[in-house]
């Protein structure tokens, strides 16, 4: 008996859609019964994203899990059709991620989720007029003009309670009057970006974080419905753009799947060859600016090497160093530079030295492991009920690494270990991309000296058009995995474009692992969890 | 080895042969403070750039080289930009407060320089408990630092300000054990008593392994009072900013500055008084040739030597250690350096009641 007969069994209402991913449509009253249902009896721990949906006859959902021990995945759809006063049931008391990923939805679509602990806008003003990525939403620009003042702020937060048949809204604080709260951030060094962590201190010790997303938001959703899929590919570099590669191959995957084609063999093994070097300097980076975070400046420099001899590399062949716009539909842009394959030889020659060195000269440190060890630890149950992969998630004995639980293009041919931790601690974060760097080192030797001849890129049409239908792609950037879903009504632009990012669920889960610790320890778990704020905000 | 007292000598005469008493006195502190100001920013310009430098050179760069020959003019430019930006006054700070903390703190930093002991006959004072004033004096600057933290009115320079607070007084004590246990060696507290009693051989080779001892509790306190790292939690970039000069611009900033420079020196140059005998050429009892030759360097070049030399080290390690964590660094304080001080100082009592030392 399949997974459908037993839910059929159990909710006669449902109606399924059978498909790569099974999809189960399900009344809204039913959702939560289902989620409940499907986690705890189907093991289905992991809620891998919620996509917010505007069909114009109703708004809804569509929930995407993945059962950590099978590594299967199904997803569910819920809808409602009152589009004034749109509410579903939270499943934030199931996955704790989804009160943030909640938040994401009820601030494009306006969908109300009920009984969730925190129901404000997370990206937009808490001003912001309308639902940016509902079909009918008013983009003219008087009804939320820039201002040059500064936006309002608010310490309320709301939560919707289901009483006697009628939605109540009760009002909550986010921090007590008494609380010491301290901004670090917008604009501080440790955290990376434009983020802002409000903190509640007792002394040196964190009693709250509430983490003010968006203001780096770009609507890189809601631009996408307007553009035509190869215009798409370009915001992939700007989202997490230390893993540009690996998110242009996870959208490219997801169109070519759509159209069902196929990139060139070349073309798929220059682009696993550049995933890995794109993880190399990103983790390069993160030592670096990690042990600069911690006090030790001289690491970064060090790293940085490497990672300019990366940058190299990548400006010969794709002519940028940032945005490198490589992959496209059907295989790659360009064909690589003529030195390309001597240059990586190059750099996989000292790479492994430069490892042992960064570990003599920092992870043995004394003072390293006394501020690392035991600090943030995350537990295993946590890391899968907040979502939180790659590297991370790997350090709480989580084996989650895409390229291994559902591997895509030539990685089930290729040999390396996937690096797990069980300490869960800043330390293991950190030493499991010290031994990424090993890895990848590894896969790209078992590919620079078989690069295959041929064409760099399949023929598609000049127009690219995807099927009516949609498509959901996983893979794995270097900070965890990247989801993408692709709904289309048959045009040569998206109906929906959801992107799924991991540092949004690396942002979130902040507050959980620092409460009681002290601020320098923010520091370390902020850093070891190595968060990229365009990525959060999309 | 010349006597810098004979020079010295001479201008007081001088000056006496046509000036009242009193007037000679005014005069030859004017003087004095006009040196000591000369000598102490022009420390903090080379020492800025000899960080630089330094920092560069484990860091696999160059560091300043574009202004002037070798970036030696770098530092002047940096200098005279800081004394011609504009001092940022701040809404809803105290005024007054926030104006006399940078002063509070360079105060501190040239009375404690104006102690040290620059060459034979080269001393501005000279009393019996001088290192015990020098000790006091440098007490002061956590005032300032205090001050700093709290009229600014921002809550990351109150952070920065009380963990500064809890972290100088408490290495103050290991600086002062330390300190007393050399002075138990010399058996004098005057300075240039400390010095002489180093004639023949520095304290850091006669004194043995508590000297060693010592000497090791020193430097990892004196790096700590000067708030550098690994111990540069007051002003921890990455968390706090900058710590409790935050909101500080123009030179009240840049007394901020040269005070943490200027301290890194006044640290070097006490260790190099209390354990390598401050100006007293390096000697070797019984070879008189050798001797002769390292006294014919003058006696300033080896004490500023000897401290450039100690802060090389004190350089090193804030470029190679990463940061402590204000619990692990009270921790390392109380309940490992100052016991272990402790028993280093009924160690040396021992050493010197039974003469076991060269």
């Amino acid at each position: 008996m399949n997974i459908q007969e037993k839910i059929a069994g159990f909710f006669p209402e449902a109606s399924f859609e059978e498909g790569e991913i099974l999809r189960i449509d399900i009344p809204a009253e039913k959702l939560h019964e289902l989620a409940q249902k499907l986690r705890d009896e189907f093991g289905y721990d992991y809620l891998v994203t919620i996509v917010g949906m505007d069909w114009t006859d109703s708004l809804g959902c569509i929930y995407y899990l993945m059962n950590t021990a099978d590594k299967s995945q199904i997803s569910f759809k819920a809808a409602t059709a009152d589009r004034e006063h749109p509410a579903l049931d939270s499943v934030a008391d199931l996955w704790k991620i989804a009160v943030i990923l909640e938040r994401e939805v009820y601030d494009f679509f306006g969908i109300i989720f009920v009984n969730n602990p925190d129901m404000r806008r997370l990206f937009l003003n808490i001003d912001w007029v309308g639902y940016p990525l509902r079909k009918d939403y008013d983009e003219n620009p008087e009804l939320n003009p820039v201002t040059t003042e500064s936006e309002r702020q608010s310490d309320e937060t709301y939560v919707w309670k289901r009483e006697d048949g009628k939605l109540v809204k009760h009002v909550e604080r986010v921090f007590q009057d008494d609380d010491f709260v301290v901004n670090i951030g917008p604009q501080h060094p440790a955290t990376h970006g434009v983020l802002r962590f409000r903190t509640a201190l007792d002394g040196e010790i964190i009693k709250k974080i509430d983490v003010y997303m968006g203001y780096i938001h770009r609507g890189v959703e809601k631009l996408c419905e307007n553009l035509q899929y190869p215009q798409t590919l370009h915001f992939m570099d700007r989202l997490d753009y230390f893993s540009a590669h690996n998110y242009h191959h996870g959208l490219c995957l997801c169109i070519e799947k759509a159209m069902g084609i196929e990139a060139p063999r070349r073309a798929q093994v220059i682009r696993v060859i550049m995933d890995e070097l794109s993880r190399i300097a990103s983790h390069c980076l993160f030592i670096g600016t990690y042990c600069m975070d911690l006090g030790a400046t001289t690491m970064l420099f060090y790293t940085l090497r490497v990672r300019e001899q990366i940058l190299d590399i990548m400006e010969r062949t794709c002519g940028a160093r940032m945005t490198f716009n490589y992959s496209c539909i059907g295989g790659l842009m360009a064909d690589i530079h003529p030195d390309f394959v001597k240059d990586v030889k190059e750099l996989l020659a000292i790479c492994p030295k430069n490892v042992a060195e960064y570990n003599k000269l920092f992870t043995g440190n004394v003072i390293t492991k006394g501020r690392l060890e035991g600090v943030g630890v995350l537990t295993h149950d946590d890391a899968i009920s907040y979502g939180i992969t790659g590297p991370s998630g790997r350090a709480s004995g989580w084996a989650c690494d895409v390229r291994k639980t559902h591997p895509y293009s030539i990685y089930p041919e290729l040999k390396f270990e996937q690096v797990v931790r069980t300490e869960g601690d800043s330390m293991a974060r950190f030493k499991n991309r010290m031994d990424e760097i090993q890895q990848s080192v590894d896969i790209i030797n078992q590919l620079i000296d078989n690069i295959p001849e041929g064409e760099y890129c399949a023929k598609v049409p000049k127009i690219i058009k995807l099927p009516e239908g949609h498509w959901f792609q996983i893979v794995e950037g270097c900070r965890g995995l990247f989801g993408v879903y692709i709904e289309s009504k048959g045009g040569n632009q998206p109906y929906r474009l959801k992107l799924v990012t991991p540092c949004l669920n690396l942002a979130s889960v902040v507050d959980h692992i620092t409460r009681g610790d002290k601020i320098a320890d923010l520091i370390t778990i902020g850093g070891s969890l190595d968060y990229i704020v365009p990525d959060i905000d999309r | 080895m010349f006597n810098f007292s004979i020079v010295t000598e001479w201008i007081h005469n001088l000056l006496a042969s046509f000036m009242p008493g009193w007037l000679t006195t005014t005069v030859e502190c004017v003087l004095i403070g006009v040196g000591l100001l000369l000598v102490y920013s022009l420390l903090a310009l080379f020492y800025i750039y000899y960080e630089r430098k330094i920092c560069a050179f484990i860091q696999c760069r160059l560091g300043p080289n574009r202004v002037g020959p070798m970036g030696l003019l770098q530092v002047f430019a940096d200098m005279f930009k800081m004394l011609i930006k504009e001092l940022i006054t701040i809404n809803n700070t105290d005024k007054f407060l926030f104006a006399l903390a940078p002063y509070l703190v360079i105060i501190a930093s040239m009375l404690s320089f104006a102690c040290l002991p620059w060459g034979n006959g080269l001393q501005v004072i000279n009393f019996n408990i001088g290192i015990f004033f020098l000790i006091a004096v440098s007490s002061i600057g956590v005032l300032g630092i205090l001050l700093a933290g709290w009229s600014s009115n921002n809550k990351y320079t109150l952070i920065g300000a009380m963990r500064s607070g809890a972290q100088m007084v408490s290495y103050e004590l290991s600086i002062g054990l330390s300190i007393i246990t050399m002075v138990c060696l010399a058996g004098t507290m005057s300075i240039p008593g400390i010095v002489e009693a180093q004639e023949n051989g520095w304290f850091i080779f006669t004194g043995h392994i508590p000297a060693i001892i010592a000497f090791i509790i020193y430097l990892i306190a004196g790096t700590a009072e000067t708030n550098r790292g690994p111990f540069d939690l007051p002003e921890a970039e990455s968390e706090l900013t900058a710590g409790y000069h935050t909101e500080y611009s123009g030179i009240h900033f840049g007394f901020f500055y040269l005070a943490e420079y200027l301290n890194l020196f006044i640290v070097s140059g006490v260790a190099a008084l209390l354990f390598f005998g401050g100006w007293m050429p390096f000697h070797v009892p019984g070879w008189e040739g050798f001797n002769d030759i390292m006294n014919y360097i003058p006696s300033p070049i080896w004490f500023i030597g000897k401290a450039i030399i100690i802060s090389a080290i004190i350089i090193w390690f804030k470029w190679t250690f990463p940061r402590l964590r204000i619990d692990q660094l009270l921790t390392l304080e109380w309940k490992y350096l100052l016991p272990i001080n402790l028993v280093n100082l009924v160690l040396m009592v021992l050493v010197v009641v039974y003469n076991l030392h060269f």
